[in-house]
This record gives structure tokens, C-alpha cells and sequence, in this order.
């Protein structure tokens, strides 16, 4: 911890950190190559599309005892598709296996014959219809549509629309990620995976939340200072939250990992497997987004405004200023400026132990108190 | 300092942390001990993972609709099924059709095999008819000659007449109570009466004189086809001719004997609902002929099972109509106030059975109706729920119902429970190497959500009949993640506060309000999603957006009354307090800066100039 627990200080501090924000379109770019991959992945490879969507053929065997299990092997073999395997009341099987051509049925058919050493004629081959109708799938559309608008209204209020819409596009990307990793591996679209997506869309939302929380609270009185910029602010925010975020991101990932890696290690294809791919992919992608696509684009944004561009101007004029001064060498400002710095300082974080008591006051009324002092002697 | 102010303010604050936590503590008990009360202790599995019951469901042709049975009705029937066995959307019932007219539902294990069984079989056709004739149960004794021979009178004006035929029914009912003054008056009106005044029971009614019944039957026959006088209605009413051929069907239905009330239902449930029919009460008491239904069950948009408490009705069932539908039932009752007995009631009649025959005093505007009659808690619910969700476009047979095991393997289960444990022993392992001491407040915050939940869950799981499936099992997971970010947000926060240099108290103190608005704020965006897509969704997914709700909210509860009064308890303690390195607060550790309280201006000219 201890090397950990002091980077997290020096990170805190702003003695280190990465410039996320400053090498943003480094993160850009990587961003849409794997977006397009992903894309690309969908359009080519299409998305298989498990029983549950498109129904597909069940096979009803006479009584036997052939385990689940077996047969499910032989009809994921012959047939090349997940198959799903329940056993009846009288020790029968039905066996329900996705899309089959006639042929592929065929022979799904013969082969499970085979394996329980009846006649072909005794397993019965029906089609069946998805168990998630389209009702289902559009309403679940709908709904996300809903949610998405009422989510972006909410952030527009709680944070501001920039914010509100570099959350929704880090969603869309993660979203887009997620799906195209599906399409590439060629898993089967079970609801499983389907709730695995709305499950990430819930912590992609989640996590860019708490990075912009942050983010607001870095910004909060900026305009009253001329030491950074907003870009500056917001990276140092980034890194701020930065050890919150690994570690979040480390709890969420582990039980999935274990699901994915040691589950799948046991097991070979399953259901199982689906989900925690489709949560392993879109945890990690709602954590990266958080950081390197949702904050750049609202530092991206931000510095568009009117209002941001002038501070921008300010902290410019302030650094060149700053700069012939200590050309100068002016011993005796010193002790002003460092004044000065400690009060410009105050949106981010950093007031000085000792003022205590007074910070506490001036935080009770949204420490607005002295942003306005300093603004005023400034 | 001001961190006592602080505390007061926030919930669960440094003022009486430990009662909050004997609180939950006390909450965790009691739901423990609900559970264990009601006798289940493990959550009710779904479908995927415990398996279940399925049955088959074969459509049935229908007189007079040879094509019904294609793909739209079979779909359509697959929807209603689907929201009928999972009304809550956490039941995680599976519902698909099999061949051309099969439809599969599989229902989980430990759901009330027999019920669902009804629920899924029923094809819930709701109709509201006038009543134009009541008469006692069984098999009428004497049929009167005057009825035949009225029938015969006005037998070609059948069916012809839509249009005119509809009024006369309000003409009929309106003559015919006079000369009929008969039993019929005596205990009905009464008992069944829309108006919440009635008390008396339905069994306790009807003792019509069968005599008296024929005769009224047959004035009305006559006056029907003349008058018509009266405002515009839809559905056209029997004319005199079909008059006969009911009431001889009236005579030969028997409504007191099980197998003959099946028979009537049967009949009544095959006739078109602009045709007349003779239908039995579902209690068996009274056999009536019913005008063509005058409000459709397509109009009602909502039904409720409510407990009646001050009518003394015991439960009843609250329909909600649309404008189109309320407007007629405004109309239809209001023609019916004005009638004498018994036309001035009408019957609710589901599936040709008839479930209630309330009489109307008022025009009943407000699209509002009950349903009362004998009901059971069970039974209310039952059919409100049926008929929130509508009729069957086609009527079905269960031809079979088997047991079903688990469409996930035993085996993958088990796998997945041990991945799932050994991801969660890393979790562990990860919290304590960083955290240290704190990660104590973390693992206990996790049993307790964990504790929570599983209670919460199993208490659902008789209460709503919630299920637990695979979906829900990775949402608890990811759950793990959310839950334990607000304690992460939250030590990290304290952790901020004592780099600044503060002790643990107040650190504890002040680094909570802003962690607290991290955590609603991001626990809102959550909820949103769960919110939005249970109201808006059906099936798994509003399972899924349930289960997530839920671990949100339990996650706001932890975190308010269960990780912030240990914090603060803790932060008392000497082995956090004086920040042991085991503690994982460490302030030299943490890299604190001295705590300088003299100097105000000092050190931030130490630390801050090197960023930019």
C-alpha cells in the first residue's frame, strides 16, 4: 500500500500525474480505431443471434438416460450452436438449439439419436419460436431510448449539457465496444448477454458520474482564479480521482474475471461465459472511457466558451507576466504571490492545514465566501 | 472546528452513530428473521437455474373463426401469456410457441403450479351485459307456454335489425319491470349493488319464482321489436325470435351442478359477443339471460385487486376504463338505473361465465367499475391481473405439463460459484493490501449489503414471487463493484482530508458531505436506469432493472447507515485515530503534510506552485 497510498498523495497533490487531457487525441484516435474495428466486426461478422431472439429447432427425445450435459455436447457438435438442455418430467429430453438449416437439424437429429441408441424417427424435431419476442427487444429499446433522453436531461441539470453529452457518447462508445468484441468472438446474443449490456450501460453512466462529480467540484469557482485553465483543472481532477478509479475498477473486475477466466477455464463455452465477457469488456471500457473520452471532451467543449476562453487568455497573460517577474528576480514578491496562489488555489483543493476553521465556515455556504474575496482583491 | 456542525447535519452523523448502526443492525435481524419465519431460506432460482414446470398449450379452434389460429394470434397470445405469468416482470417465466399452434410456458420451480396453470389457460374475453332475464339455478321445472309461442311471433326479426334491435332492449327492460314484480326484486339489487352500500352475500339472493321469471321473459319478448324510441347504442339485442330459443335454453341449462355450469360457460364463451346468451353465476345460485355485451373488456385499462373494508365486500376488483370505454359504461348504466329489477342489472361476464351481477341506481360516470362477488385474496388478484392484461385472442388447452431441470447445467453453476467466490476472495485480498484496517469497514459494509440483499431477495421471492435467474446472479456481481465504489469514494475522500493534515475525526467528518454527493449523485443515475427500464420494459429485462434498482437502493442504505456511524465509531478508536500503519490511514503513509496550524499562508507555497 504504502507506495501506492504515496503515489495516491502525490497524485493528489499534483506533484505527479498523467496529461490526460493534453495528449487527449493520442486516446481520441485510439478510441476510434477500436470503435470502428468494433463496427466493422458488426457490419462483416454480423451478431449470432441465439434461440431466445430468433427461435430455432427443439428435439424431444423418448425417455432416456443420456445426462443434460452429454446431450448438450452432442447437439452443440453436430450442430454448431449453443445448444439448451432440460430435462422432462419423464426423464425425456428437449433440446433446443438456435437457427438450424435443414441439414444441420438433420443431422442434430441423428446425432442425438445416435447418442441414445434410439431410431432417428423417435426424436421429435419441432420449430420453436424465441422465448424473447420482439415485444420484449422493443421495449427494452424503448427503454433504453427513455432513458437515455431522461439521463441527459438530468446531467444537463445536475451538471451541465457538455457533461451530459460527453457521458452520453462515452456510453455510446462503450456500448459500440462491447457489442463489436461480441460480434468478433462470435458468441451467442443470449438475454444473458443482453442484461450483461444493460448492466454496463448502468456502470459506464455510474463511473463517468463520479469522475465528473469530481471534475464540477475541481471547477467550481474557476472564473475567479487566472492560474489554469480549465483543461488544466480537469486533468488535475482526472488524477485527483484517479486512485478511486483503479480501485473501483479493480473490485468491479475481479469476481467478473474470476467468472470469465477461472469459469471459463472449467468450462468451455456457456452462458456463463457470455455474460461475463460481455461484463468484463464493458466494465473495463466504462472505466477507460471515464477517463481518457468523457473528461477530454468536456475539457474539449468547455474550452469553446466564451467565458473559458478568456480565462485561458487571463492564465496566459498571468504566466507571461509571471514570467518576466522572475526574470526579474524580484526577491520581495515572494511572499505576495505565494498569498496569492493560496487563494487562487482554493477551487481545487488545496488550502493550507491551518485554516481549518475558516475553511469549514465558507464551506457551509458552498464556499463561495472567499472565491469572492480573492475575486475582489484580484 | 466545525465538524461537529457537519456531523449534525448529515444523517447517521457523528452525533448517535452507534444507534444508527443498532438500527440496520436490528433491521438485518428482523429481515433475517422474516425469513426464517416464512419458512424459505434460500431465493426463489428462475427458470434457467433451478428449472421448473412447463407446459404445453395447444389453440383451440373457435366456432366462426376458421383462420384464427396463424402466427399474429399465436404471437400476440404469446405476448399476453408472457406479461400474464410474469405480471411483475421477476417471476422469469419463459413463454414461446412451438410448431403452429403450440405455445411452451415454463414457469420456475416453487411457483403455484395449478395457479399459473389457470392463469395461462384463461382466456379472459370480459364483457359487460345486460341482464334481461334471472332465474334460479337449476333446471327450470315448468316451461311456460307463453314463451314458445312468442318466440314465434317475432322469430324472423332476428338478427336482421342491428341498428334498431339495440334499443329495444332499454324499451323491454323498461316495460317489462312492471309486470314483473317478482322475486327477483326481493334480495338482488342489494347484494350486489355497485355502490360500496351493499353487505349482504351473493349466495343469499336470488329466489326467483320460476313462473314469474317466464312471464316477464315473454312481455318483454313482445314489446321488444315495437318501441324504439331511445338513444343511440351500439350492439343490437335479441329480438323476440332468438327470445324464445334463449329461454329454452334458459329452461334446459343447469347451473347447480359443476359439470353444467361448464357446459353453459362453454356454450356462452363460444357465442358472439353481439349475440344474447344464457350464462350461469359463477356461484352457482342463478342462471340469467344476458343481453349482447355492451361494454367491451378491451375498454377496461387497468384492474386492481382491493381489500373492500368499508363496504364489507371482502375483495373486489377495480376496473379502469378509457374514455371511449367509460363513456359507454356512463351510458349503458344509465339507461340501466331506470329499469325495474332485474333489468336494471348488469352482468360482468368472463369467459361465459358470469362473475358478478351488480344492479345500477346511477349512471356511473368516472370509468369506474368493481367487480365484488365472493372473491378470495387469490382469487381478486388472479383476475385482476388477467384482466390487466387482456383477452386471448384464441382460446387454448393445456394438453401437457411436465417438469423441466435447469436449462443452465448443475455443473456450470457450480463452476461459476466458484469462480464467482474466487474473484470475491480477491476482492478481499485487493482491499486488504491497500486498505489495511479500513479494509475492515469495507468487507463488513459488504456483508451487510450482502446480507441485505439476500434477505430482501428471499423475502420477495414469496412475497412477488421474485426469481433469481443468471442475469440477476452477474447484476448482484457488478452490484459488488457499485457498492463497494461508495466506500472506496468515500475513504478516499478521508484519506484527502488527512493528507491535508487533519486527524481522523474531523477528516472523517468533512470528507463525508462531499463523498455523500458523489454517492447520490452517481446512485441516482442508477436508479434512473433501473426505474426507466422497469416501467418501460417487460420480462427479463424488467427483472434485471428490479434487481438493480434494489442493489442501488441497498447500497444508498449501507453507506448512510452502515459504513458512515462505523466510520465514525471507528475514527474514535486509538488504533485509527492515532493513524497505525496497519490502520491504512496513516498520515506519514499517506503523505500528509505536518499540520501546521500556526501558519495559514506557509504551506501551499510548498506544494502548489509545481503543478502547471
Amino acid at each position: 500500500m504504502s507506495r501506492l497510498g504515496t503515489l495516491g498523495a502525490r497524485l493528489y497533490r499534483g506533484e505527479v500525474g498523467y496529461d490526460f487531457v493534453g495528449k487527449r487525441k493520442i486516446w481520441y484516435g485510439i478510441s476510434i480505431l477500436i470503435t470502428i474495428t468494433a463496427i466493422l466486426g458488426l457490419a462483416v461478422r454480423g451478431l449470432n443471434m441465439g434461440i431466445e431472439f430468433s427461435g430455432g429447432a427443439v428435439f424431444t427425445t423418448p425417455t432416456t438416460s443420456v445426462s443434460a450435459e452429454d446431450a448438450r455436447r452432442t447437439a452443440q457438435d453436430a450442430s454448431g450452436h449453443t445448444a439448451i438442455v432440460q430435462k422432462l418430467g419423464n426423464h425425456s429430453l428437449r433440446v433446443q438449439v438456435s437457427e438450424l438449416t435443414t441439414d444441420q437439424s438433420r443431422k442434430t437429429q441423428e446425432a442425438l439419436a445416435k447418442k441414445l441408441d434410439v431410431s432417428t424417427d423417435k426424436v421429435n424435431t419441432d420449430i420453436v419460436g424465441p422465448s424473447w419476442g420482439d415485444e420484449i427487444a422493443n421495449k427494452a429499446w424503448t427503454g433504453l431510448g427513455v432513458f437515455m433522453i431522461l439521463v441527459v436531461i438530468y446531467l444537463a441539470i445536475a451538471f451541465e449539457w457538455r457533461m451530459a453529452l460527453a457521458a452520453l457518447i462515452a456510453l455510446i462508445h462503450d456500448l459500440t465496444i462491447t457489442v463489436g468484441v461480441y460480434a468478433l468472438v462470435g458468441f451467442e446474443v443470449t438475454p444473458g448477454t443482453v442484461i450483461g449490456l444493460l448492466t454496463i450501460l448502468g456502470y459506464s453512466l455510474y463511473d463517468t458520474v463520479v469522475v465528473f462529480d469530481g471534475l464540477k467540484e475541481s471547477s467550481k469557482d474557476i472564473t475567479k482564479q487566472t492560474r489554469f485553465t480549465y483543461s488544466e483543472i480537469a486533468n488535475r481532477s482526472l488524477n485527483g480521482t484517479l486512485v478511486r478509479s483503479i480501485n473501483t475498477t479493480v473490485v468491479a473486475l475481479l469476481p467478473v474475471a474470476g467468472l470469465l477466466f477461472i469459469g471459463g477455464g472449467f468450462l468451455g463455452a456457456g452462458m456463463l461465459n457470455d455474460i461475463s465477457l460481455a461484463l468484463f469488456v464493458g466494465l473495463a471500457a466504462g472505466a477507460y472511457s471515464s477517463i481518457f473520452i468523457a473528461t477530454p471532451l468536456v475539457a474539449d467543449l468547455k474550452e469553446r466558451d466564451p467565458q473559458m476562453k478568456a480565462l485561458a487568455k487571463r492564465v496566459r497573460a498571468r504566466r507571461a507576466a509571471d514570467a518576466a517577474k522572475a526574470e526579474q528576480g524580484a526577491v520581495q514578491d515572494e511572499a505576495a504571490e505565494s498569498a496569492e496562489a493560496d487563494e487562487d488555489d482554493e477551487p481545487q483543493d488545496a488550502s493550507p492545514a491551518g485554516v481549518v476553521g475558516q475553511r469549514d465556515r465558507s464551506a457551509g455556504r458552498g464556499r463561495g465566501g472567499r472565491g469572492r474575496t480573492s475575486g475582489k482583491r484580484r | 472546528m466545525a465538524a461537529p456542525k457537519k456531523g449534525r447535519r448529515s444523517p447517521g452523523g457523528q452525533g448517535r452513530p452507534g444507534r444508527v448502526l443498532a438500527l440496520i443492525l436490528i433491521a438485518m435481524v428482523a429481515l433475517t428473521g422474516g425469513m426464517f419465519a416464512s419458512g424459505h431460506t434460500t431465493p426463489r432460482l428462475g427458470i434457467d437455474l433451478a428449472g421448473g414446470t412447463s407446459f404445453t398449450l395447444e389453440a383451440k379452434n373457435q366456432p366462426g373463426k376458421p383462420n384464427a389460429i396463424n402466427k399474429t394470434n399465436m404471437n400476440t397470445a404469446v405476448g399476453i401469456i408472457e406479461r400474464r405469468v410474469n405480471g411483475l416482470g421477476v417471476t422469469e417465466a419463459e413463454v414461446q410457441t412451438q410448431g403452429d399452434k403450440h405455445i411452451i410456458v415454463n414457469i420456475p420451480r416453487g411457483t403455484n403450479a395449478k395457479q399459473a396453470r389457470q392463469q395461462v389457460g384463461t382466456t379472459a374475453q370480459l364483457g359487460f351485459r345486460p341482464v334481461l332475464v334471472s332465474a334460479p339455478a337449476m333446471k327450470a321445472p315448468e316451461p311456460t307456454p307463453s314463451t314458445s309461442a312468442n318466440g314465434k311471433d317475432n322469430g324472423d326479426k332476428s338478427k336482421g335489425d342491428k341498428s334498431k334491435g339495440d334499443k329495444s332492449k332499454d324499451d323491454k327492460n323498461k316495460s317489462s319491470g312492471s309486470p314483473s314484480p317478482s322475486a327477483s326484486t326481493q334480495g338482488r339489487p342489494v347484494t350486489d349493488a355497485l355502490k360500496a352500500d351493499g353487505t349482504a352475500t351473493p349466495g343469499a339472493t336470488a329466489t326467483v319464482s320460476p313462473s314469474g321469471k317466464t312471464d316477464d321473459k315473454s312481455t318483454d319478448g313482445k314489446t321488444d321489436a315495437k318501441k324504439q324510441d331511445d338513444k343511440k347504442a351500439p350492439t343490437p339485442t335479441p329480438s323476440a325470435g332468438d327470445t324464445a330459443a334463449l329461454q329454452k335454453k334458459l329452461d334446459a341449462v343447469d347451473c347447480t351442478t359443476k359439470d353444467g355450469r361448464a357446459k353453459a360457460n362453454a356454450d356462452a364463451a363460444n357465442t358472439a359477443p353481439t349475440d344474447p346468451i344464457v350464462a350461469c353465476r359463477k356461484d352457482g345460485t342463478t342462471k340469467e339471460i344476458l343481453g349482447p355485451v355492451a361494454v367491451e373488456g378491451t375498454g377496461v385499462t387497468e384492474a386492481n385487486a382491493v381489500f373492500d373494508s368499508q363496504g364489507g365486500k371482502g375483495w373486489i376488483v377495480q376496473l379502469k376504463f378509457n374514455s371511449s370505454g367509460s363513456k359507454k359504461f356512463a351510458q349503458v348504466t344509465g339507461d340501466l338505473a331506470t329499469k325495474q329489477p332485474p333489468q336494471n342489472q348488469f352482468a360482468i361476464v368472463l369467459d361465459g361465465e358470469v362473475v358478478s351481477d351488480p344492479s345500477v341506481s346511477t349512471s356511473i360516470a368516472g370509468g369506474q367499475a368493481e367487480i365484488s362477488g365472493g372473491f378470495t385474496q387469490q382469487s381478486a388478484r388472479d383476475l385482476s391481473n388477467v384482466l390487466s392484461y387482456g383477452a386471448l385472442p384464441l382460446s387454448f388447452d393445456v394438453v401437457t405439463e411436465q417438469t423441466v431441470t435447469a436449462a443452465l447445467g448443475g455443473e456450470q453453476l457450480r463452476a461459476g460459484l466458484i469462480a464467482g467466490a474466487i474473484g470475491l476472495g480477491l476482492v478481499i485480498i485487493y482491499l486488504v493490501a491497500y486498505y489495511r484496517g479500513l479494509a475492515l469497514v469495507a468487507l463488513a459494509s459488504l456483508a451487510c449489503s450482502a446480507v441485505l440483499t439476500y434477505t430482501i431477495m428471499v423475502l420477495l421471492g414469496t412475497a412477488l414471487s421474485f426469481a433469481l435467474n443468471l442475469p440477476a446472479v452477474c447484476g448482484a456481481i457488478v452490484a459488488i463493484g457499485i457498492t463497494a465504489d461508495s466506500f472506496i469514494v468515500y475513504f478516499e475522500r478521508i484519506r484527502d482530508e488527512i493528507r491535508e493534515g487533519r486527524t481522523l475525526r474531523p477528516a472523517v467528518e468533512r470528507g463525508w458531505p462531499r463523498a455523500r454527493r458523489t454517492i447520490l449523485v452517481s446512485d441516482f443515475v442508477s436508479f434512473l436506469a433501473a426505474a426507466v427500464l422497469f416501467i418501460v420494459t417487460v420480462g427479463k429485462v424488467q427483472g434485471f432493472a428490479f434487481t438493480l434498482g434494489l442493489t442501488t437502493l441497498l447500497d444508498v442504505v449501507v453507506v448512510f447507515f452502515f459504513t458512515k456511524p462505523l466510520m465514525t465509531l471507528l475514527a474514535r478508536r486509538k488504533f485509527f485515530a492515532s493513524g497505525h500503519p496497519w490502520s491504512g490511514l496513516d498520515p506519514k503513509r499517506l503523505g500528509a503534510k505536518p499540520p501546521l496550524r500556526a501558519s495559514r499562508r506557509r504551506p501551499s507555497a510548498t506544494v502548489d506552485p509545481k503543478e502547471a
